[in-house]
């Protein structure tokens, strides 16, 4: 804003200053022949089916930016409350936004109420907020959970409607899960066949779709317990080299070997922990 | 019944202490920033251009900075027709009284009283997570600030 100073106080929230200048930008850019830099999905699939007295949630892990895999073990499914997880499809910040505002409004509304949250309201928060923003927050979420009516499991569009089913896909290789899906499901399967389903449609997805890729994640919600298996499966170990191209020692002759110390204190000592989960 | 766009000289006399009975809250557009001469008012609201005060620069700009009056707006009528117009009087009366205890206009106010009435203090959105005004860029001159708040600008 080009003002000397304001009236009155800025309001949180979104702000759309930048919005025409990244508009003028855009057309420079692609006048020059570049391209902007795109925001990194997670062209998907992810899945979730009910079952005799629960749900099983899935979920490949692969983030995606254009055409590079951004993140080769990435956590697609969301913590809610702690009956209620959700994956999430579509732009990754967005997804991981709506999900943890969603968790902290249930919180408190559980707080407020005394009771644990029932997937209903956390489906209404989320389609309500989505609605707000006409699509433009790129988030296609699977809901499920358990509560005092049994499992529940909805699906959610960016645009904010909702679908409560036995069985839904979502995510770029939602076709893929969805053909095994309605190939063999039944009402009231038992948890084992629900997680092997599970695993297969997510596979499904990871073979024909070039969005997913890598391992299959799980989690399956009963009535006071929760199994997050991160990863359940991993489908596409990476490659093992079966010779070795080295040279052996001794291959190249030494002619001459002078030897030069390096007079070196440590001063500082600190262990940094990679996250490579 | 005041008509939805307010003439400037009015709404000059409004934002000072003096409270008005308003039947419909009134939906600010994107209107051309008009000083007291009639011309652009560059100290105070920046360049003008005539492209930013046709369009919105984005589909949801509008609607985002008119969200909590709409919200308001169906929220009061709706419960007008339920229960009469004495539920959204009554509770326009104690948001009135709540938005006034608040510090003077450069510093931060809590607002606490008027976020319990609304249900802000049990709920978080975006507007708690990004743009947080206590890390504005913008400096409120403190002179200019109190002189807009009471009406003498």
């Amino acid at each position: 804003m080009a003002t000397l100073s304001v009236c009155q106080t800025q309001l949180g929230g979104f702000s759309f200053e930048n919005c025409k200048r990244n508009a003028v930008l855009e057309t420079e850019v692609t006048k020059v022949g570049c391209r902007m830099p795109a925001a990194r999905k997670t062209g998907t699939t992810i899945v979730g089916v009910v079952f005799k007295d629960g749900l099983v949630l899935g979920a490949d892990t692969r983030a995606t930016e254009g055409m590079i895999v951004a993140d080769k073990n990435c956590s697609k499914i969301h913590y809610i409350s702690p009956n209620i997880y959700c994956c999430g499809a579509g732009t990754a910040a967005d997804t991981e936004m709506t999900t943890q505002i969603i968790s902290s409004n249930l919180e408190l509304h559980s707080l407020s109420t005394g009771r644990l949250p029932r997937v209903a309201t956390a489906n209404r928060m989320l389609k309500q907020m989505l609605f707000r923003y006409q699509g433009h927050i790129g988030a296609a979420l699977v809901l499920g959970g358990m509560d005092c009516n049994g499992p529940h499991l909805y699906s959610i569009y960016p645009h904010g409607s909702t679908d409560k089913l036995p069985y839904v896909t979502m995510g770029s290789g939602s076709l893929a899960a969805m053909a095994v899906f309605e190939d063999r499901y039944k009402q009231d399967m038992e948890e084992e066949d629900a997680k092997r389903l599970v695993r297969d449609a997510i596979a499904a997805g990871i073979f024909n779709d070039l969005g997913s890729g890598s391992n299959i994640d799980l989690c399956v919600i009963t009535k006071g317990r929760v199994d997050y298996l991160r990863p359940h499966d991993m489908a596409n170990k990476k490659g093992v080299r079966t010779g070795s191209y080295k040279y052996k020692r001794g291959t190249t002759g030494v002619l001459t070997k002078t030897v030069t110390k390096l007079d070196l204190e440590v001063v500082e000592e600190t262990i940094q922990t990679m996250d490579t989960s | 019944m005041c008509a939805p766009v307010i003439p400037l000289s009015f709404a000059k006399n409004t934002r000072g202490l003096r409270s008005q009975l308003k039947d419909s809250v009134p939906v600010t557009g994107m209107g051309p920033q008009v000083g007291a001469y009639g011309v652009q008012d560059t100290l105070r609201s920046g360049f003008s251009s005539v492209k930013n005060e046709l369009l919105p620069s984005h589909v949801l700009e509008l609607s985002e900075k008119n969200f909590q009056l709409n919200q308001d707006k169906m929220n009061f009528s709706t419960l007008r027709n339920i229960q009469g117009l004495h539920a959204p009087l009554k509770l326009q009366m104690e948001y009135r009284a709540a938005r006034q205890i608040q510090r003077l206009p450069f510093l931060q106010s809590s607002h606490l009283a008027l976020d319990t009435l609304k249900g802000n203090d049990e709920s978080i959105s975006f507007e708690d997570i990004l743009n947080d005004p206590a890390q504005s860029e913008m400096m409120g001159e403190p002179h200019i600030m109190v002189e807009y708040k009471l009406g003498m600008m």
